[in-house]
């Protein structure tokens, strides 16, 4: 009985949380009469029809596939360089030991508290100085190094044995060696938690790309949709299926990966 | 005596090289594009740097914080800010508890309705603001037409400048409480289960058992899920620049969108690096309370 309930209670909310979405790739479906002829019956949620026109339609106006190669790149990048340039950092953190490292590690530590939207206007200036406005460089490089991934890296290969290294320093293996051919391999949990919460950050950057780029070549997903959103005619099924198109394979991707994404986020919690 | 001294300085600095090498990217990194734009930041705030006339700035000490406080936008942006936070805060907590109880029970297909709970989430806040422009529409949107079948309503959500903000609270929530779910259910699945046993065995209701070893156990995991939404709800931009532009009459604007108003629309840099610094300034307080709490809760 309590179970029945309780099916009912978890059934009830998970339509709640469903139903925006639902409705949205349902809509891209439908011509703009249909669409609002629907909505005032459950018929709002259910494929009364089926087309692809507004599909057809946002090719038309807007260089969709540019931007989800634009973003799929840049967040790819980021994520990448920054797994390379934030473990290095923490590996020399946790291992290392070199004049001025207590120090240095105390200011990365204190960076952490340094919120993006403080910087914004300089550190458009310093990108400006670079030459790199409106460029991929632009997008990538200013969020490659990041203060809370070095921390989280540090944290892991601090708990690491040490044994693990002292045998292949015997053998006479460089430090750079043992770094990628032993820690590396043994730090694939911190690895992949890292590598999600950058991506899942970064796909969904706004603010930055928004008053970096003006072009459409360099220009991401997120900030060609909100263009796509105000340029009128504003016709919703067209908008519902750019929206769907943007979050679907996110989705997808998400019933795959469940069980690592819910660990990352989890752990990159309890970590603090 | 002179060479071997020198002999040693240099065989330090060697032994201290793969250190350096190796943070050397990361540090260089952070100091262009974190530190460096943080202190441009505070010196900018005390000028009336012009992005157009970058010839003519000039040092005007606390005149633009001064500013500041005569400024009735900016003090309507701290309090829509404050609102927002206020709002959003206890409100995502609650609900991302609510659920992960709901969610951490030993049930068949109780994956899918995590991720029923998550998908919100993994959808980008862009799209989801789009979205919800649709469905808060007066006349062609959703919510209303599902209220109208209940007899509720109609709203006028975005477009009334009571309901705007609010309007903007809800839609946030169903976004982000699946987030918060997620930690606050591994925080649920490390208080062992022995205890609930025990409880049981004493005869403690379901009531009881939340009160006295699920809220206790989960204590930590609270005050970090409040304060990193306190922080992160401190940041509200996206939501009012796709929905409303800051409106209807400055309703939803906030700190960080001032920002990004005074320094790229106006481009008075000066003076919205003085927003920032205040707005960073709140953000640092939260944080302080935060390893303040996270060490009494660790003492104790």
């Amino acid at each position: 009985m309590q179970t029945i309930l309780l099916y009912i209670v978890l059934l009830l909310l998970a339509t709640a949380f469903l139903f925006p979405l639902l409705w949205m790739i349902v809509s891209s479906f439908k011509n703009e009469a249909q669409i609002f002829a629907d909505l005032r019956s459950f018929k709002a949620f259910v494929p009364t029809s089926f087309s692809l026109e507004n599909y057809h339609q946002v090719f038309a106006r807007i260089p969709f596939l540019h931007y989800v190669w634009t973003s799929v790149l840049y967040v790819t990048l980021i994520m990448l360089f920054g797994l390379l340039v934030n473990a290095l950092a923490a590996y020399a953190f946790a291992r290392m030991k070199f004049k001025g490292r207590d120090v240095l590690f105390a200011i990365v530590v204190a960076l952490i508290i340094v919120p993006f939207e403080s910087i914004l206007l300089p550190l458009y200036i310093v990108v400006d100085e670079f030459g790199w406005l409106n460029s991929y460089t632009g997008l990538i490089v200013p969020f490659i190094a990041n203060a809370f991934n070095i921390f989280m890296f540090r944290q892991f290969f601090l708990n690491l044995p040490r044994e693990l290294e002292e045998s292949a320093r015997i053998d006479g293996a460089s430090t750079l060696r043992i770094f990628f051919q032993i820690v590396v391999p043994v730090s694939k949990p911190v690895f992949t938690t890292v590598g999600i919460l950058t991506f899942i950050t970064h796909w969904g950057d706004f603010m930055w790309p928004l008053i970096m780029t003006t072009d459409d070549r360099v220009r991401p997903l997120q900030v060609g949709m909100q263009f796509f959103f105000h340029q009128p005619p504003v016709q919703y099924g067209q908008v519902m299926a750019a929206l769907t198109m943007a979050t679907l394979p996110l989705l997808i991707v998400f019933i795959f990966f469940q069980r690592y994404i819910i660990q990352g986020i989890a752990q990159s919690g309890m970590k603090n | 005596m002179k060479q071997k001294k020198k002999r040693t300085g240099r065989s330090r600095f060697m032994r201290s090289l793969p250190g350096y090498v190796f943070s050397a990217p990361a540090l260089i990194l952070l100091f262009v594009f974190l530190l460096l734009p943080a202190l441009m930041a505070l010196y900018y705030s005390f000028t009336n740097y012009y992005l157009l006339l970058p010839d003519q700035t000039k040092f005007i000490g606390t005149e633009n914080y001064v500013r500041l406080l005569e400024d009735k936008l900016f003090l309507r942006s701290l309090g829509n800010t404050f609102l927002f936070v206020g709002l959003v805060v206890p409100l995502q907590a609650i609900t991302a508890l609510m659920l992960a109880l709901l969610v951490n029970q030993k049930l068949r297909g109780i994956r899918w309705f995590r991720a029923a709970f998550i998908a919100p989430v993994m959808t980008s806040m862009v799209v989801v603001s789009i979205l919800w422009t649709f469905i808060y529409n007066p006349t062609n949107g959703l919510a209303n037409a599902v209220l109208d079948i209940v007899g509720l309503g109609p709203f006028e959500y975005l477009t009334s400048p009571t309901q705007a903000m609010p309007s903007i609270v809800l839609m946030s929530v169903w976004q982000g409480a699946g987030y918060q779910m997620m930690i606050f259910l591994a925080g649920l699945q490390d208080i062992p289960e022995h205890l609930y046993e025990a409880a049981s065995i004493d005869g403690a209701s379901t009531w009881q058992k939340f009160l006295h070893i699920t809220l206790p156990g989960l204590r930590n995991v609270i005050v970090f899920v409040a304060l990193i939404t306190l922080i992160a709800a401190t940041k509200l931009f996206i939501q009012p620049f796709v929905m409303t532009q800051g409106g209807p009459l400055d309703a939803t604007k906030t700190l960080v969108y001032m920002v990004y108003e005074e320094g790229f629309k106006f481009r008075d840099v000066g003076y919205s690096s003085a927003i920032a610094i205040v707005f960073f300034v709140i953000v640092l307080v939260i944080s302080i309370v935060q390893r303040k709490l996270v060490k009494e809760t660790q003492e104790s």
